[in-house]
């Protein structure tokens, strides 16, 4: 039976997230003076040894990317926490902020220290206005008591754009631009904010950081399925009896985040379908249920980990209207810059009204399929690349409640 | 009530800063008036196209004028089957306006929302940015009153 272990939420309920002391009584900002003593290509190799992966949905080496930044030669270079959580379902980093800010801003200082940056950001949606005090409180603290010299966080809200936690469209923003985009390459690393080197991490991803300095890479690569190794937070959200949050090793199944911690299906229902990693998310079936959550392993069987988000739906759901009402959510965040996913968006989601509304026919999914497949490969960045899966998979798992829908 | 040169001027030097005199313009106006985009070009040393493209990028600016609350209903996938639209048609009947519209009186403006990232509790509605978790329909005459 799977248990839950935490690590990024090690401090959740146990201190107050405004006093910093309470932070430094379990052992907080020692992983940072432990990091500041070591040199700094040790420091990447420790977190590229502990083969931590990206927790905001690509899954790339952390370590790896540092390396990248810490290599490049330039006057100034950038940390920026991706804390734009814009994917549906998805609230666990707005959990690790309200309840443990310094964890996060602990592991951008040892970042910054890693590569030579002397200036964060943390890009916060523009949804959670009421942390930006938080977090604010939280800087002044740890920069009154001295703890993270020479290196300043700055807050920016973003105003509402699910565009805008990719990367790139990210830096654009917090550059005061519109959020669409950028070709790549070059990669952040090398040219990201204002041209000059930046890393770019998820909030979850960050919040890692100081517990593998203070255990040490082995241990972590140690926990949970070894090509995706640690824990992940998931959110529990749909037709699951416990809506609720929990963090577990990434060697957990489906099945177990679904029966064991959320409980199942309320009432007599059965389940009908899961959809891991928010709205961008593949729609997987009972037969499929098994897969460990690693990203590889979601990979595997064409669905993706994502953000851990998890919605739940049961047999009395149509998955057709909600796949409809996922289409129109693409539709609406296309930001427009390519014509394969400005047109592919707007056209998946007209055919799949059509046939929400009675008015299609195997033609309309032979046509979503073909359209499917070639936005997952010619648009210009993930939003588009993603936007046909919940379309795609429910075709796949479920092509019956589309055909019952045909005139 | 500040004027709206007062608000743009103190983020005047800020690199990229434009976003944050808009949400600052935002607070105190609800909507970003036109002069207030063709100041904030300006100060930026932008033309007044691209002060604009900005300003419509992003779904929490608003170049109309619009309701001085800002009441949005979520409708992601999962605030979706928890019954979002019976909430959409408890706020239209309580305001007497449809969705996308503000209040005669200039007191209300009623907005669809992707996630707002509290999903452990849908459906979700927020006014001026403030959550309300488990919205039933029976409670939005309450929660509006708190805005009258
Ligand atoms: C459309 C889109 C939205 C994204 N949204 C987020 C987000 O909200 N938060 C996030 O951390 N990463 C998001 N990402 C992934 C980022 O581009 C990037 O991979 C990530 O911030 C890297 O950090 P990590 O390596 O720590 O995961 C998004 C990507 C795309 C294509
Ligand atoms: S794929 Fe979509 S969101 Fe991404 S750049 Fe192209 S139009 Fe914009
Ligand atoms: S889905 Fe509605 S708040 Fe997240």
């Amino acid at each position: 039976m799977a248990e839950e272990m935490r690590i990024v939420l090690r401090n959740y309920g146990k201190i107050d997230p405004l006093k910093i002391d309470d932070y430094l009584a379990q052992g907080g900002y020692k992983s940072l003076e432990k990091a500041r003593a070591m040199n700094t290509a040790d420091l990447i190799a420790e977190v590229k040894k502990s083969n931590l992966r990206g927790r905001g949905g690509a899954g790339f080496n952390c370590g790896m990317k540092w390396s990248f930044a810490a290599g490049a030669q330039a006057d100034q270079k950038y940390v920026i926490c991706n804390a734009d959580e814009g994917e549906p379902g998805t609230y666990k980093d707005r959990l690790i902020m309200e309840n443990d800010p310094h964890t996060l801003i602990e592991g951008m200082a040892i970042c910054a220290y890693a590569i030579g940056a002397t200036q964060g950001y943390i890009y916060l949606r523009g949804e959670y206005p009421f942390l930006v005090s938080t977090l604010n409180t939280a800087i002044n603290q740890a920069k009154e008591k001295g703890l993270v010299k020479d290196f300043d966080i700055e807050v920016r809200s973003g105003a509402g754009a699910y565009v805008c936690g990719e990367e790139t469209a990210l830096i654009e923003s917090i550059e005061g631009k519109r959020g669409e985009p950028r070709f790549k390459p070059p990669y952040p690393p090398s040219e990201g904010l204002w041209s000059k080197p930046t890393i770019v991490n998820n909030v979850e991803t960050f919040a890692n950081i100081p517990v593998i300095i203070e255990k040490g890479a082995d241990w972590y690569a140690s926990i949970g399925n070894p090509a995706y190794p640690g824990t992940k937070v998931f959110t529990l959200t749909g037709d699951i009896n416990n809506r609720t949050f929990f963090e577990v090793p990434t060697n957990t199944t489906i099945r177990e985040i679904v029966f064991q911690f959320g409980g199942g299906v309320p009432g007599d229902k059965k389940f009908k379908a899961v959809q891991i990693g928010g709205t961008s998310g593949a729609f997987i079936p009972d037969a499929l249920l098994d897969t460990p959550v690693a990203f590889d392993s979601m990979s595997a069987i064409g669905a993706t980990l994502g953000s851990g988000a998890t919605f739940v739906i049961d047999e009395s759901r149509d998955i057709v209207d909600v796949a409809t009402r996922i289409a129109g959510f693409f539709e609406h965040e296309s930001c427009g810059k390519c014509a394969p996913c400005r047109e592919g968006t707007a056209r998946t989601a007209e055919l799949m009204e059509k046939i929400n509304e009675g008015r299609g026919s195997n033609k309309d999914v032979a046509l979503l399929e073909k359209l499917g497949t070639v936005m997952s490969y010619s648009c210009l960045c993930g939003l588009g690349q993603a936007a046909p899966a919940p379309v795609l998979t429910t075709i796949k798992h479920f092509k019956a409640d589309y055909e019952a829908k045909f005139v | 009530m500040m004027d709206y040169k007062e608000i743009i001027a103190q983020y005047d030097g800020k690199a990229g800063g434009i976003i944050e005199a808009y949400h600052a313009l935002l607070r105190e106006f609800s909507y970003l008036p036109e002069e207030a985009i063709a100041e904030a070009a300006r100060v930026f040393k932008l033309s007044t196209a691209e002060a604009y493209g900005i300003a419509t990028f992003y779904s929490m600016f608003s170049v109309e004028a619009r309701g001085k609350n800002v009441v949005r209903i979520c409708e992601s996938a999962p605030c979706h089957v928890a019954g979002a639209a019976d909430v959409v048609a408890a706020l239209e009947r309580e305001l007497g306006i449809k969705m996308g519209e503000s209040t005669a009186d200039g007191k209300f403006a009623l907005e669809f929302t992707e996630c707002v990232g509290q999903c452990q509790a849908t459906p979700v509605i927020t006014v001026n940015g403030k959550p309300y978790l488990d919205v039933s329909p029976a409670q939005i005459p309450a929660i509006i009153a708190e805005y009258k």
